[in-house]
């Protein structure tokens, strides 16, 4: 399918915003965004031929007339519409409309000096250069969707931890979308640069209204330089008429940590794909996910971590419940380059299956070019244990709450790992909701 | 009369098990039923629960009610307990929590107010003296990591705190050492009462000497081919299983495992 067809509403409204754009741009960018335009005409949207893309169709997404979300439409969004879609963590919060900063809903106080979250337009329009490297990597290392957004992203957040900096509040990313009825591509663009020694809690949180359909298509961007330390998650909370297609991509100093979790609940079709890559010694990703498709919802998961140093740590843990038609897909994939040695990589991603027309595909890879490694994979699929349905009912529980237990046992694992308080607490009412099927709420 | 089993038959892929058993227990009784391994002791403990998978013909009335016609959370409701010959590991589940939740869904059914977790905590507390467990296993995940006998005890202060009209053990006293025997035991004995009947499926006489039943019932072949007082229980154990079967059903196939 050439780009001409397909997304070709956003295309017309390219050209309509063209005029004004080069005012905006620098040269660099310009450039930038039209060797990424480039990439993708030439190369097309992904496949099912394509390895990577082999089990999410995106013909429901490439059909819809989408059209590039423009600035300025936040104000029909409250701040009890944001406060519901996400629960108010206390820290800083940027939101974004459909992808623009929406400053009024915003709240940018208690940070300490070494810390600068702003959004990336305020960036592009103070001192544009500091982006240049997040832009021009060489055009096609991605893929269609993520040079689509190289194209499209004019807002986003932008968090600069100078050295040594420690952010004790959780910082909040919320990304909503409000369409007034036209069919939106919001395309969000977050850096985070953590300096050597810095340290940060993020919180991206992406929702909308029921009924919307729009696709959200968002590249957030992290770079840790030695020492540092981010703590990353990502609740996936869109309507259920909308798409999702994010990139996560990480690179990581030496000796820093970082780690993801992910929860996906909503979108008819959502992928969640993280790139990391470990360029130097003794650097430490954890990455977790639990992704819950029912209806006829499409849930990716798509990972891949690059050991390109020695001593490296890597851990993922990844749980599917699928229920209905719904389909998911573990596609995790772990490089181990010749001459990492002392890499510790694991992966593990664990499914139950509710229905009989649900599905998953799990696909854990290793592919090692070194000896002296410890790697373990591992997946397994299977459906609720029948003995332990009929101890529970055995116990007055009826069946429908007993099944809501079980379910809520296999992902409690993972809602578990999520420190950060308030945010468990709605994870926890998010998940416990989705099983009870309208009989009682089962919530330890 | 509290239960009342008439011609039970059950059979599981095409495999019949339970070829007519009758029973009759009154509220206040223990009976016990032994038998050899194979003789259809569990499966009579599974139809009787509800559990899924068997074709089962002939009636059972518990308080009046068809038994076979409810679902096994409604006959949990009813106050029918089994305590389980093999506990299932319910990891990530907390045993506490499992235990409260049981309880209220048990008040709820029958109209009465849930307890919160505070006063669910004391009534759990007291049950937990007569079993002699700790409050570590309150907090670890239902029956994970259990010895066979935490996980026996456990069946047992949950038949402590869900307080059955009727309940069924089935094989508590397996893997037991005799510590633990009496332990469970004791707790057994003090949930008798007038008001509750209990059927105790086991292999051995050994368990008869701490829980004394009412009657002794021997099951083989499915059906139930002799009763009599707890002396029964004694003679059974001098001169073993052998003959039992054939004394009254001659007919009756020798079942797998059964010694003749």
């Amino acid at each position: 399918m050439t780009i001409a067809t397909a997304l070709g509403g956003v295309l017309a409204s390219l050209e309509r915003q063209a005029g004004n754009r080069p005012d905006r741009d620098p040269a660099w960018l310009a450039e930038a965004r039209l060797a990424a335009l480039g990439w993708v005409g030439a190369h097309g949207f992904p496949t099912s031929k394509d390895e990577d893309w082999k089990y999410t169709g995106l013909d429901p997404i490439l059909a819809v007339p989408f059209e590039a979300a423009a600035a300025g439409t936040a104000r029909r969004v409250s701040a009890d519409m944001i406060d519901a879609a996400a629960v108010d963590l206390g820290g800083p919060r940027l939101v974004f409309v459909n992808g623009h900063f929406a400053a009024a809903l915003s709240r940018l106080t208690g940070l300490p000096a070494g810390a600068e979250v702003t959004n990336l337009a305020a960036v592009l329009a103070a001192g544009p250069e500091r982006l240049e490297p997040f832009f021009s990597h060489p055009p096609g290392e991605h893929h269609a969707f993520a040079s689509f957004n190289d194209v499209l992203a004019e807002d986003g957040a932008f968090i600069h931890l100078t050295p040594g900096t420690s952010v004790d509040e959780p910082i909040q990313l919320v990304f909503f979308s409000d369409t007034g009825g036209v069919p939106l591509m919001s395309s969000p663009r977050s850096v985070i640069l953590a300096e050597p020694g810095s340290r940060a809690t993020i919180v991206e949180t992406y929702a909308g209204i029921d009924g919307d359909v729009y696709c959200t298509n968002a590249v957030t961007e992290a770079v840790l330089a030695e020492d540092a330390q981010i703590e990353h998650y990502k609740v996936q909370d869109e309507p259920v008429s909308a798409f999702h297609l994010a990139l996560l991509d990480v690179r990581q100093g030496r000796n820093s940590r970082f780690s993801s979790r992910s929860v996906m609940l909503g979108s008819a079709i959502a992928r969640h794909e993280v790139r990391v890559l470990l360029e130097d010694v003794g650097a430490e990703v954890s990455l977790d996910g639990v992704y819950l498709p029912q209806g006829d919802q499409v849930h990716d998961n798509t990972i891949f971590v690059d050991h390109a140093a020695t001593n490296c740590t890597s851990h993922q843990l990844y749980k599917g419940v699928l229920d209905g038609r719904g389909h998911g897909v573990f596609n995790g994939h772990i490089m181990v380059r010749a001459g990492a040695d002392g890499t510790d990589a694991n992966q593990n991603n664990k499914n139950l299956i509710l229905s009989d027309h649900a599905e998953v595909d799990t696909r854990p890879r290793l592919e090692i070019y070194t000896d002296d490694v410890k790697c373990a994979h591992g997946a397994a699929v299977g459906q609720l244990d029948e003995e332990a349905l009929l101890y529970l009912r055995a116990r007055a529980i009826p069946l429908a709450a007993a099944r809501g237990l079980l379910i809520y046992a296999f992902v409690h694992e993972m809602v578990d790992r999520i420190e950060l308080e308030p945010l468990r607490s709605q994870l926890e009412t998010l998940v416990a909701c989705r099983f009870a099927r309208g009989d009682q709420l089962v919530q330890p | 009369m509290m239960l009342k089993i008439e011609n039970l038959h059950a059979s599981i892929e095409d495999k019949t098990i339970l070829r007519g058993v009758n029973l009759e227990l009154n509220a206040g009784e223990v009976h016990a039923i032994m038998g050899p391994n194979g003789s259809g002791k569990s499966t009579l403990a599974s139809v009787l629960i509800g559990r899924e998978g068997y074709d089962v013909s002939g009636s059972v009335s518990y308080q009046g009610q068809d038994l076979l016609a409810l679902s096994p959370e409604d006959r949990a409701a009813a106050g029918v307990f089994l305590a389980f010959q093999h506990p299932v590991e319910i990891p990530g589940v907390g045993n506490l929590y499992f235990m409260r939740t049981a309880l209220n869904s048990l008040r709820r059914q029958r109209g009465q107010e849930e307890l919160d977790a505070v006063d669910f905590l004391a009534l759990a507390q007291e049950r937990m003296k007569l079993v002699e467990m700790d409050q570590t296993f309150m907090g670890r995940s239902v029956n994970e990591g259990f010895s066979g006998g935490e996980k026996k005890r456990n069946e047992i202060l949950q038949m402590a705190i869900l307080e059955p009209t009727f309940a069924i053990l089935d094989e508590t006293d397996s893997g037991l050492d005799i510590d633990a025997l009496r332990v469970v035991a004791n707790g057994v004995n003090a949930l008798r009462s007038e008001g509750r009947a209990m059927l105790v499926i086991t292999h051995h006489q050994r368990l008869l000497d701490y829980i004394v039943p009412d009657r002794v019932h021997v099951m083989a072949a499915g059906q139930i081919v002799r009763s009599g007082d707890r002396d029964l229980a004694v003679e059974l154990e001098e001169h073993g299983y052998a003959g039992m079967g054939q004394q009254r059903n001659s007919e009756a196939p020798t079942p797998v495992g059964a010694t003749r």
